[in-house]
């Protein structure tokens, strides 16, 4: 569905994207991966045919996005990032400007709208002025726009962005029910986000591509943590941590006499038994072992050294 | 054609959804009135020659309703889409680039004309009182219609230009009100220029709008004054497609 062949983006000296390429198949829902600034809107404006790319080639369905854009924009349905709309018209009146811009026939578009709103839970607001809207609920009004033609593709820039925890959730919901039928492409700076919604991920760092590939894969790369809290003193605890060699160690103290220990846990292997007879033997009361997955920064620090170790 | 509709009518409705359009409206009305008046009484005062559209021409009113309200009709048009980033989701659905600017073109000039509408209802009034007159004649009612919406094509395509190389409405409205303010003030040259036969002054008498729309006023239609207003404004709406297309290469 998506060919992206050595994308390069400047404004002017700034290298927004680095030769970035990429695939995604029919029916995937992949996920866009990266801290703010890492190209993941500048890769969806060039895939949109919003904007060109300096060097370097994007398909769609085949079309190239700068000789075919209006090929590309039929089968695209596409929420831009802040997920813009205009506050002057009613809910109802822009779903329908939208379906006579994405030339839907008159006589199913009036049921298509009524379909895409129930669909994305607005129904009850179409009479409303858009401006009057909640954030979450202003938020389904572009997904409902996105999915008005029954694109081929839906792109959705941050789609979870400055919502509640409940609203993301029915985000989340709404984009899972989309797998399959669409193929959909979606950007997050939050792991876990992507993590549920998504069956492969495209990683992006500063403007090149970090990875791609199944998550389960990546995750198993990136090293899951481990967190101990002991009781003794900071610079015994560092002595410890150090004797341990579980790689990098954050030592902090903690209310109580206790100092907590963050083990990045190069070796991979589960560690805990390892500690906790460790400190065991140091008779050192214990109060918390755990095992952390890993965070976006994790995987991140773990893929930019992998990077940099192998240059 | 019906996607050109849509986008002329979401045009239309940015208007009047808030209170931009009832304001621009009444600002004209209140100055399209005082000329009026102004015209009255003159005409009231002592005889003239001159057919009533071409009087209200010389009263100045209509060149500042045209210099001041042409920049505050387009200004938004491309600016406030890109400043609220709508322009995005504008561009990115299956419309083509000379269909938006044709369709804020075409937007702009529909307000425009009718905010020229209260003038028409003026001339039914002088015409009611004065009679069937060589006062205000159909013939020079009709060319000064057109001269109005020509200058005002020509208005609107370059507040349109101004504001799509914007995305701050302030500046577009400044910007477009400059390039109106010097392209009017330009024809003045040739009063000033000494040497009435040499090439500024011919060059001012050309460009001179007061010089077109008098034409105008007095029932003329002159095809050197209408090539001029249509290959203007055909140039700006170029320039604006121009702007708009540049973000594909930028």
């Amino acid at each position: 569905m998506i060919e992206v062949q050595n994308l390069t983006k400047r404004y002017g000296q700034h290298v927004a994207l680095d030769a970035v390429s990429f695939s995604v198949g029919h029916g995937e829902v992949v996920g866009f991966l990266g801290p703010n600034g890492a190209g993941k809107s500048t890769t969806m404006r060039i895939l949109t045919t919003f904007m060109a790319a300096t060097s370097g080639s994007a398909r769609v369905g085949g079309d190239c996005v700068f000789e075919n854009p209006m090929r590309v924009r039929k089968r695209l349905g596409y929420m831009p990032e802040n997920n813009p709309l205009p506050l002057d018209l009613r809910v109802g009146d822009y779903l329908k400007f939208r379906a006579q811009l994405k030339r839907l026939a008159n006589g199913d578009s009036a049921k298509r709208i009524a379909e895409v709103m129930e669909q994305c839970g607005i129904a009850d607001v179409a009479g409303r002025f858009i401006g009057q809207l909640s954030r979450g609920y202003r938020q389904r009004v572009g997904m409902a726009d996105a999915l008005l033609a029954k694109p081929e593709l839906i792109v959705l820039d941050e789609p979870t962005a400055g919502l509640d925890p409940n609203q993301v959730r029915s985000v989340r919901k709404l984009v899972r029910d989309l797998a399959g039928g669409h193929t959909v492409l979606i950007s997050s700076h939050i792991l876990s986000e992507i993590e549920m919604t998504c069956d492969r991920v495209v990683i992006l760092h500063e403007g090149r591509l970090l990875a791609s590939g199944a998550l389960d894969d990546l995750m198993a790369k990136a090293n899951a943590a481990v967190a101990a809290e002991v009781q003794t003193s900071l610079a015994n605890a560092k002595e410890w941590a150090a004797q341990l060699a579980l790689g990098q160690a954050e030592c902090a103290e903690q209310p109580g006499g206790y100092v907590r220990c963050r083990f990045a846990n190069v070796n991979r292997a589960d560690a805990r038994e390892k500690i906790f007879a460790s400190a065991n033997k140091r008779g050192w009361p214990l109060r918390e072992l755990s095992r952390q997955a890993p965070s976006l920064e994790d995987l991140f620090v773990n893929l930019t050294r992998g990077k940099e170790g192998g240059e | 054609m019906s996607l050109f509709r849509a986008l002329v009518r979401r045009e239309l409705a940015a208007f009047f959804q808030g209170p931009t359009g009832f304001i621009i409206i009444a600002a004209v009305l209140f100055l399209i009135g005082l000329g009026f008046v102004i015209v009255l009484a003159g005409l009231n005062g002592h005889a003239t020659p001159m057919p009533v559209t071409q009087v209200f021409y010389s009263t100045y009113f209509f060149w500042l309703i045209l210099l001041l309200i042409a920049p505050i009709i387009t200004m938004r048009s491309f600016a406030m889409e890109r400043a609220s980033g709508t322009y995005e989701s504008l561009m990115t659905a299956p419309v083509g680039d000379w269909q938006v600017v044709l369709s804020k073109f075409a937007g702009a000039l529909i307000f425009y004309t009718i905010l020229w509408l209260p003038l028409l209802v003026c001339s039914v009034v002088v015409r009611f009182y004065v009679g069937e007159s060589a006062v205000l004649g159909l013939g020079p009612m009709a060319t000064s219609a057109l001269g109005i919406l020509l200058v005002g094509c020509l208005y609107m395509s370059m507040g349109c230009f101004a504001s799509a190389l914007t995305r701050n409405q302030a500046v577009a409205a400044v910007s477009g009100f400059a390039m109106g303010a010097a392209l009017f003030f330009t024809g003045f040259f040739s009063y000033f220029a000494g040497d009435r036969s040499g090439w500024v002054s011919q060059l001012a008498r050309h460009v001179s709008l007061s010089n077109h729309m008098e034409s105008f006023s007095r029932g003329v239609i002159d095809l050197g004054a209408v090539i001029f207003f249509v290959s203007l404004t055909a140039l700006f709406l170029y320039l604006t497609h121009k702007v708009v297309e540049s973000r594909r290469w930028k």
